[in-house]
């Protein structure tokens, strides 16, 4: 009661610094728990996210980049495969079910993907669940119509029966619109993958749009497959990449991406690095703060000396004090943390269509709070030590 | 019965010059329970090391200061400051009150080193100055007069045995020096407390009955201020 007493009253004394400190640690605090589950959401969310699907065949090329493609509609396609490849591989055994979608249309900046009406049907995006509609229903394959993605709907305003035009190429370019009126039938429930920000359309209309090379009109970008077993995928992969040299057989999804994790691990480790730096000058702040008000707090700590206070005791109490600006700091890093996984949240969402779940758990959120507030601890130490040496009777002055 | 006995005290501190410099010297000094003295010495005679050796806050070089059973002089610090805790209160020429703490905790911290704060007790200790109405003030919000007579409320609050004033009435002027000086002898003799008060002021020496003089007690030669 009596600590607690003296380091409310002490941080009250120094409040301006008490707040200036607090809320640097605040901010290393929120942003070595953003990185931190950024890196571990993304990694995680990403090399989970499949959209249902093993595999993916496209022309030939890096497998990162046909996933990337196919799977998360970013990138440029590497090439089209003839539809009989498609064909052939719907109907091999080993596949369960093979889902074409072609590209290379956007409606301002929102890529419009042509594939069949089995990708709502008949796939689990993610197990237990298919895709749903949260108004209007699927488009018709043989008419001029568009299912949008949820966040495609709301970013473009678009509801089921309002009409749009189609703009060549994955870069919106005002200036390459296609004459062919769509019609939205319908608006994709939320499924945080990256089918919300894509625009669906019959694979023939995308194939057949005014503009496009007539000789590739039953063309494929690729071929999105479902497998009968793991095995089966090692035997494709064998077929496809080892012994032909014409398409290429992206599997399993999940390890691609985790190679793409990889390759820019060493950015993670900077902004890891940056965070830890950041955190110990935080920690730092406390010890100077601290430390250079104990000429004002040395007559402070004379008189509860005198009081019968004991050098132990205020000793313990600046600790408690560098630690309480900690536990106060990191209080409010949950606020800047917040902040800051909502605007990467909102960034990563925009981009990908994935949503990162900023409030799941992560260790981070305890350990990070507990580190920040020992290492502040730690700040309080040299400060401390000058304070249990205070000298009583100096300090008590005037001697008579 | 004395409450206080000090025999062959010594105190010194090294000089700049790195020479030491005896400032204590008391062969023998005494007081009975109850007792209210006045020690008579001027500024830099070593009154302050004198009151500061006896409630602990210096370990003397040699000597012992019994205070009932117990040797303060044999003690370690940390036991020292418990015996000033429970039974010592001090009362300062500057007060010495805590800036950001209010009147009533204040007098709650006196206590709470010793045998624990109660705030019944140390809200009726600045009643009974005079300061029940202020018990949420911060000693800035204070007079000088009313900031002596919480320093005088913090030093009884825990019935001390031993109460030690030192210049208790130097920042005062004539007439709160003459009621913060019957405030403390009052409360000291209601609470059944032993006074030590060392003054330079004739004034204040002249309204206790027992008055010593510290030059005479204290046979270090020290620097005394013009």
């Amino acid at each position: 009661m009596t600590l607690a007493l003296i380091i409310l009253r002490s941080l009250r004394q120094h409040l301006l610094s008490t707040v200036i400190t607090a809320l640097s640690i605040a901010l290393a605090g929120g942003l070595l728990m953003s990185v931190w589950v950024v890196k571990v959401q993304s990694q995680t969310t990403f090399t989970q996210v499949n959209t249902g699907f093993d595999a993916v065949l496209g022309a030939r090329g890096s497998k990162l980049q046909l996933v990337l493609n196919a799977i998360f509609h970013l990138e440029a396609s590497p090439g089209n495969l003839p539809f009989s490849d498609y064909e052939f591989i719907r109907r091999h055994p080993a596949v369960k079910l093979a889902i074409p979608i072609a590209v290379g249309d956007n409606l301002r900046g929102y890529r419009i993907v042509g594939t069949i009406p089995e990708l709502f049907s008949e796939v689990e995006y993610t197990p237990g669940r298919k895709f749903a509609f949260s108004s209007g229903q699927l488009f018709n394959p043989a008419a001029k119509e568009a299912v949008l993605g949820s966040f495609a709907a709301q970013k473009l305003r678009l509801h089921a029966g309002d009409t749009f035009h189609p703009f060549h190429g994955l870069i919106y370019d005002e200036k390459n619109q296609h004459a062919e009126t769509y019609v939205v039938t319908g608006v994709l429930a939320p499924s945080n993958t990256p089918a919300d920000k894509v625009i669906w359309i019959p694979l023939h209309g995308l194939q057949t749009m005014s503009g496009h090379d007539p000789r590739a009109a039953t063309d494929v970008s690729a071929v999105l497959i479902q497998l009968r077993s793991p095995t089966a995928g090692f035997m494709l992969d064998m077929m496809y990449n080892k012994q032909g040299n014409r398409l290429t057989f992206a599997y399993p999804i999940g390890a691609i991406m985790a190679e793409l994790f990889n390759k820019i691990g060493w950015f993670d480790q900077v902004l890891t690095l940056i965070s830890y730096l950041v955190a110990l000058v935080s920690a730092g702040g406390v010890l100077v703060a601290i430390y250079n008000s104990m000429a004002a707090r040395r007559r402070d700590i004379a008189i509860l000396r005198a009081l019968g206070a004991r050098r132990r005791m205020i000793f313990g109490a600046i600790v408690l004090e560098a630690a309480t600006i900690g536990l106060l700091g990191m209080i409010v890093a949950f606020l800047a943390y917040a902040v800051i996984l909502t605007g990467v949240a909102a960034i990563i969402r925009a981009q990908t269509g994935v949503m990162l779940n900023a409030w799941a758990y992560n260790p981070v959120m305890l350990w990070a709070p507990l580190g920040m507030i020992a290492l502040c601890a730690l700040g309080g130490l040299l400060p401390a030590w000058k304070a249990y040496r205070t000298d009583v009777a100096q300090n008590l002055a005037p001697v008579s | 019965m004395s409450l206080l006995a000090v025999s062959a005290l010594q105190k010194s501190f090294r000089t700049p010059e790195g020479e030491r410099k005896l400032i204590v010297d008391v062969p023998q000094f005494t007081l009975a329970a109850g007792q209210q003295l006045a020690l008579r010495g001027e500024s830099g005679s070593g009154k302050t090391t004198f009151l500061h050796l006896i409630a602990g806050i210096l370990a003397p070089d040699s000597g012992s200061i019994l205070l009932g059973e117990r040797d303060m002089a044999a003690l370690g610090e940390s036991a020292r400051d418990r015996l000033r805790a429970e039974s010592i209160g001090y009362i300062f020429q500057t007060f010495n009150l805590l800036q950001g703490y209010s009147c009533l905790e204040n007098v709650m911290l006196g206590m709470a080193f010793g045998v624990g704060a109660d705030r019944e007790r140390a809200t009726a200790m600045l009643t009974r100055v005079g300061l029940g109405h202020r018990l949420g003030h911060y000693p800035r919000q204070l007079s000088t007069g009313q900031q002596q007579r919480v320093a005088v409320a913090r030093a009884l609050a825990n019935h001390p045995k031993l109460v030690l004033a030192d210049e208790p009435t130097g920042n005062l002027d004539h007439k709160n020096a003459g009621e913060s000086l019957a405030l403390i002898r009052e409360t000291c003799r209601e609470n059944g407390a032993t006074l030590l008060l060392v003054s330079h002021d004739a004034g204040v020496l002249a309204t206790f009955e027992e008055v010593q003089d510290f030059a005479v007690l204290n046979r270090a030669v020290t620097e005394v201020a013009p």
